[in-house]
C-alpha cells in the first residue's frame, strides 16, 4: 500500500518535529514521546505478530530489558545516548533471537505463553539484582543538553528519529524477498518449507528484528522518567499497547501499527489529561475488543474494503451510463 | 543402470513403539511415472515424509540424483528438485493465486530473478494447470478442484525434477478424476518425474509404469499395473482372505 512518496514524508515528518521543539511547551514533547514509544512497540511487534503470525504477549520484557541495559551502562560508565541505544538493540535483538528459537518446538497459543512466561523471568531476575536497584528501583541524573529547548524535547527528537527508522525498516521487509516468504510463513508454514522457504532462518531474523527494536523503545525510557523500577518498565500497559495498536490500525502491512500507534496513542494521552489516567487500559480493551469483533483486519482493512466498494460502485455506473446510452 | 532419480534405501521410520516404515527401499527413475499404492495405515504418507524431508528417519539412507539428502531441511530438498502437493490444500491464503506460485519461484529457484519473469512464470505454469483465468482471486476462496490444481501448479513452480503428488484425486468426481490425471500426463511429459499416491485406483493403474504396494510399513509387491493388479499378496492386504 503506497500513500505518498515515503522518504520526503518522513524527512518533513522530522523537520517538522525538530521545529515544533521550540514553539510548543512541554508538555507536548512528553505526549509526543510516549505516542512514538508506542509507534515504536507496535511496529516492532507487528514485524513477528503482522507479518509472521506469531504473536508475543511478552513486549514488556523486551521493552524493559532495553530500558535496564540502559540503567546498567549508566551505573557502569554512563556512557552517552548514541552508545546506550545500540547497545540496548543488541541486547534485546540476541533475546530476540532466543526467542527465535522456541518457535522451533511452540506455535500458536504456546508461543505465546512462552513469550509472556519470558517477560516474567526477566521481571523476577530485576527484582533481585541489586546493582539496578532491585525492587527499589535507580535513578538517572540527566544533564543539559546544547541546542534544544530541554531535555525532554532533545529525547523527543531522538524517539522521533528512531520511529522514523522503525517505520522504514518494518517498511523494507514488508516490501522485500523477506517479507515475502514471512507471509508465507504466516499463512502454512509446512507449505512455505515445502515451497523452498527457510522458515527457521526467516522467523529468526524476524524474532530478532523485533527484539532489538523493542530494546531500542525501552533504551530512552530511563532517561526518560529519570528513574526505573521492575513494576513501571515491565508495564502491562506496555505489552498490551504493543498488541492493540497494530490490532486496531491493520497488522497485514507496516501502515496499520503506525496509525494505531497515533490514533490510539494521542487518545491515551488525551484521556490522561481531560478524564483520567486509570482510564487508560478500559479504552485500550474497548477499543480491542470492537475492532477484533468487528474489523479484525483493523483500520487499513476497513479502508481497503472501501477503496473496492467504491471501485465496485464507480464500474457499475459506468456499466449503466453505457447501457442507457 | 543408469542412477536412478530418487534412490531410498532400507528406510525405517518408528513413532513411539510403532513401526511405520521397516526397512522399505524403492528407486525411482528419470521421468518415470511411479504409484505408491496400500491401504489405509499402511505408510505411504510416512514415506513421502521422509521423502520430501518433513520427517527425518531413523536408519536407512534417502539419495536423490546421487546425492545424499537424508539429512536436508525440506525447503533444501525443494531447491534441489523435489517438491510435493498436499493432500489436504494448503494455499497461502492471504494472497492471489499467483502470488501463490511466485513464493516457489523465488524461494526454490537456483538463482535470483524479477518480479515481471517471475510473473510471467507463474502465468505460463497456471496456463498449463488450467487455472489462468483465476491468477489474480484470492487463493483461499478457491473450489475443491481448483485449490488441488493450485497443489500441483505451486508444486510445479518450485520446478521440480520430481513431482509428490499426495493423493489430489481424493474426493474428486470421475470428470475431475481426469482433469487432473490429464495435467500429470502433461507435467510428466516435460520430464518430471511424478509419484502418485492414491486411493483412486482407476487413476493409479492408468497413471503408473511401475507401482510400490506398502503394508503395515512393509513393501509387498513391486511391478507394472498389470502384475500387481494379479498380485494375491495386494488382494490380500486390500481385502483380506
Amino acid at each position: 500500500m503506497r500513500i505518498a512518496p515515503f522518504w520526503p514524508l518522513a524527512a518533513a515528518t522530522f523537520v517538522i518535529g525538530v521545529a515544533a521543539t521550540f514553539y510548543f511547551n512541554e508538555y507536548y514533547f512528553v505526549a509526543g514521546y510516549l505516542v512514538l514509544q508506542g509507534l515504536i512497540m507496535a511496529t516492532a511487534w507487528n514485524i513477528l505478530g503482522g507479518f509472521t503470525g506469531y504473536v508475543n504477549f511478552g513486549s514488556a520484557g523486551f521493552f524493559a530489558m532495553g530500558a535496564y541495559t540502559s540503567v546498567v551502562l549508566y551505573t557502569a560508565i554512563n556512557p552517552p545516548l548514541f552508545v546506550v541505544i545500540p547497545a540496548a538493540a543488541v541486547v534485546c535483538g540476541l533475546l530476540g533471537l532466543g526467542a527465535g528459537y522456541l518457535t522451533l518446538r511452540l506455535r500458536g497459543v504456546y508461543f505465546a505463553i512462552a513469550t509472556l512466561a519470558m517477560a516474567i523471568v526477566l521481571e523476577t531476575l530485576m527484582v533481585n539484582w541489586e546493582y539496578v536497584g532491585g525492587a527499589i528501583g535507580a535513578f538517572i541524573i540527566t544533564e543539559d543538553v546544547p541546542f534544544f529547548a530541554s531535555y525532554n524535547a532533545y529525547l523527543f527528537v531522538l524517539m522521533l528519529a528512531l520511529a522514523i527508522g522503525s517505520v522504514a525498516l518494518a517498511r523494507y521487509l514488508n516490501f522485500s524477498r523477506i517479507g515475502r516468504g514471512l507471509a508465507a510463513i504466516r499463512d502454512d508454514e509446512v507449505a512455505a518449507e515445502c515451497a523452498g522457504v527457510p522458515t527457521l532462518r526467516l522467523k529468526l531474523i524476524s524474532t530478532t528484528v523485533m527484539g532489538a527494536m523493542m530494546g531500542v523503545a525501552g533504551a530512552l525510557y530511563p532517561y526518560f522518567v529519570t528513574f526505573v523500577e521492575p513494576v513501571s518498565a515491565f508495564s502491562l500497559i506496555v505489552a498490551v499497547n504493543a498488541i492493540a495498536m497494530p490490532m486496531i490500525g491493520g497488522t497485514s502491512t507496516w501502515v496499520g501499527p503506525v496509525i494505531g500507534a497515533l490514533l490510539l496513542g494521542s487518545v491515551q494521552e488525551w484521556t490522561k489529561v481531560n478524564i483520567s489516567s486509570e482510564l487508560n487500559l478500559l479504552i485500550v480493551g474497548v477499543l480491542l475488543v470492537g475492532f477484533v469483533a468487528l474489523a479484525p483486519q483493523g483500520i487499513v482493512g476497513l479502508a481497503q474494503k472501501f477503496a473496492a466498494w467504491t471501485r465496485e460502485q464507480r464500474e457499475k455506473r459506468r456499466g449503466d451510463d453505457s447501457a442507457t446510452a | 543402470m543408469t542412477q536412478p532419480l530418487l534412490d531410498v534405501q532400507e528406510l525405517s521410520k518408528h513413532f513411539g513403539g510403532f513401526t511405520a516404515l521397516d526397512q522399505v527401499s524403492l528407486h525411482v527413475g528419470k521421468g518415470e511415472r511411479f504409484g505408491l499404492i496400500g491401504p489405509n495405515g499402511s505408510g505411504k504418507t510416512t514415506m513421502i515424509n521422509c521423502i520430501s524431508g518433513a520427517l527425518l528417519n531413523e536408519s536407512g539412507r534417502v539419495l536423490f540424483q546421487g546425492q545424499d539428502v537424508t539429512r536436508l531441511k525440506p525447503h533444501q530438498r525443494t531447491r534441489l528438485g523435489i517438491a510435493r502437493s498436499f493432500q489436504l490444500p494448503r494455499p497461502f491464503s492471504s494472497m492471489t493465486v499467483l502470488e501463490n506460485l511466485c513464493i516457489p519461484l523465488e524461494y526454490a529457484a537456483k538463482e535470483r530473478s524479477r518480479l515481471a519473469r517471475r510473473q510471467e512464470e507463474a502465468m505460463a505454469i497456471l496456463e498449463l494447470i488450467g487455472l489462468a483465468d483465476k491468477a489474480h482471486d484470492h487463493s483461499g476462496g478457491l473450489t475443491q478442484i481448483d485449490m488441488r490444481k493450485l497443489e500441483l501448479a505451486r508444486a510445479m513452480a518450485a520446478k521440480p525434477d520430481l513431482l509428490i503428488s499426495d493423493e489430489a484425486m481424493a474426493g474428486l468426481s470421475g470428470s475431475e478424476v481426469d482433469e487432473i490425471l490429464d495435467r500429470l500426463f502433461t507435467l510428466n511429459e516435460r520430464g518430471v518425474g511424478v509419484i502418485m499416491i492414491e486411493h483412486v485406483m482407476k487413476a493409479v493403474m492408468r497413471f503408473s509404469q511401475r507401482i510400490v504396494v506398502l503394508d503395515a510399513g512393509a513393501k509387498i509387491a513391486e511391478g507394472t499395473p498389470d502384475e500387481i493388479v494379479n498380485n494375491p499378496l495386494v488382494e490380500k492386504a486390500y481385502l483380506g482372505e
